[in-house]
């Protein structure tokens, strides 16, 4: 049973970092409650499906489909961060002294939470068809399934509870500065999502280029422990980096950063007739 | 929109490297939850193609960090998994639904 619930702890948090990122992000944003939903909630049924085609997904495109599904997932939701750390970049000054004047969750016009919903829904999408998998192993090989499945199910519940610690810690954050935390929160969690979108490619044989390892740092801290888990969706720690997976790394953070300057130099007008 | 000129560049630079090497072919089984081989010899430096044959009913996940791979192989399927190139050495990998018994190693020499 506890193994179980490890496994599936350790999937849960992957998912649950991401979400409890983009609520604390975007604290005071009417609606957003409803979005995140609506994203955890299709990621959940997508998530069945990818599980119940895992054999076709996997045998596509010779081999490699399992791949390039997950690298255009994870390249999905790097655009998807930049879109709405841009938009950040031009309105969060505006929210953040709007929650300090009313104290309350109040905000008009549109707001990039389809864009967020969409990243929220991706990542579950991604680990939860693990899970699904996972489970379904356990239920399909009968004896002593049961406990493994409360197992998983306790895995699930406490993956909930760590992503609801991630938000209300982010919230423990004074309000002027929390839209600048997440906003290099989103960066170096996008950073981490292309270069791990680029290993894909690269195991899927499409984008074979720059695939020397720079240097193995699993001495210190392996990946496959919760904490380099925890590392490797935050930040996008690897512990054996290729030449790739750096140049584009520290290329998606130059983006996002010049993006950002853009946006918060740019008329509002453009930037609101854009949506 | 920046990353994605990055990676059309990059692209580009792809489509102008000179083509790679045939990678060699090499197969690992699943049987119940176990690895045959489990300690499998590839060449150092070089592209090497493993496929997975899952013998049994129930999925796994071929997951190793050390060979930068994750890969989840249906119930009686197989997968195709690239890795290299390789510095000599030992390279563990799992089943990750399955790791009190579904382990083993890539040997790189």
């Amino acid at each position: 049973m506890l193994g179980a619930l490890i496994i599936v702890f350790r999937e849960v948090i992957e998912a649950g970092l991401i979400i409890g990122i983009v609520m604390a992000a975007t604290r005071g944003v009417f609606g957003r409650g409803r979005w995140v939903s609506i994203g955890v909630i299709a990621g959940v049924l997508g998530a069945g499906v990818v599980a119940g085609f895992a054999g076709a997904i996997s045998d596509a495109f010779q081999g490699s489909g399992q791949e390039l599904f997950n690298a255009s997932v994870l390249s999905i939701a790097v655009v998807m961060l930049m879109w709405h750390n841009a938009w950040m970049a031009r309105h969060g000054r505006e929210i953040a002294a709007e929650m300090r004047q009313v104290g309350a969750a109040v905000s008009e016009g549109a707001k990039p939470l389809t864009a967020l919903a969409v990243v929220v829904g991706l990542a579950v999408l991604r680990e939860g068809s693990e899970v699904v998998l996972f489970l379904y192993g356990i239920a399909a090989s009968g004896t002593s399934g049961s406990a493994l499945l409360v197992g998983g199910l306790l895995g699930i519940a406490a993956g909930a509870a760590f992503t609801a610690l991630t938000y209300f810690g982010l919230l423990a954050i004074p309000t002027r500065y929390i839209f600048s935390v997440t906003s290099w929160l989103i960066a170096l969690l996008a950073a981490g999502m292309a270069a791990q979108a680029v290993q894909f490619l690269n195991n899927g044989g499409v984008m074979v280029v720059l695939d020397r390892t720079m240097w193995d740092t699993s001495w210190m801290l392996s990946e496959g422990s919760i904490f380099g888990r925890l590392l490797h969706t935050l930040i996008g720690y690897t512990e054996r980096p290729t030449e790739l997976q750096l140049v584009v790394y520290v290329g998606t953070l130059v983006a996002m950063y010049v993006l950002m300057r853009i946006a918060r130099h740019q008329p509002r007008e453009r930037f609101a007739a854009a949506e | 929109m920046r990353s994605i000129l990055v990676l059309a560049g990059l692209a580009a630079f792809l489509a102008l490297a000179p083509a790679t090497v045939r990678a060699q072919e090499l197969t690992l089984t699943i049987k119940d939850h176990k690895f045959t081989p489990s300690e499998i010899k590839v060449p150092a430096n070089k592209r090497v193609i493993l496929t997975v044959v899952n013998d049994d009913a129930t999925p796994e996940e071929f997951d190793s960090k050390a060979l930068k791979v994750e890969k989840v192989v249906a119930g009686k399927s197989k997968g195709i998994v690239r890795i290299g190139p390789l510095k000599p050495g030992r390279y563990p990998f799992v089943g990750e639904y399955h790791e009190s018994t579904a382990k083993g190693a890539v040997i790189a020499e």
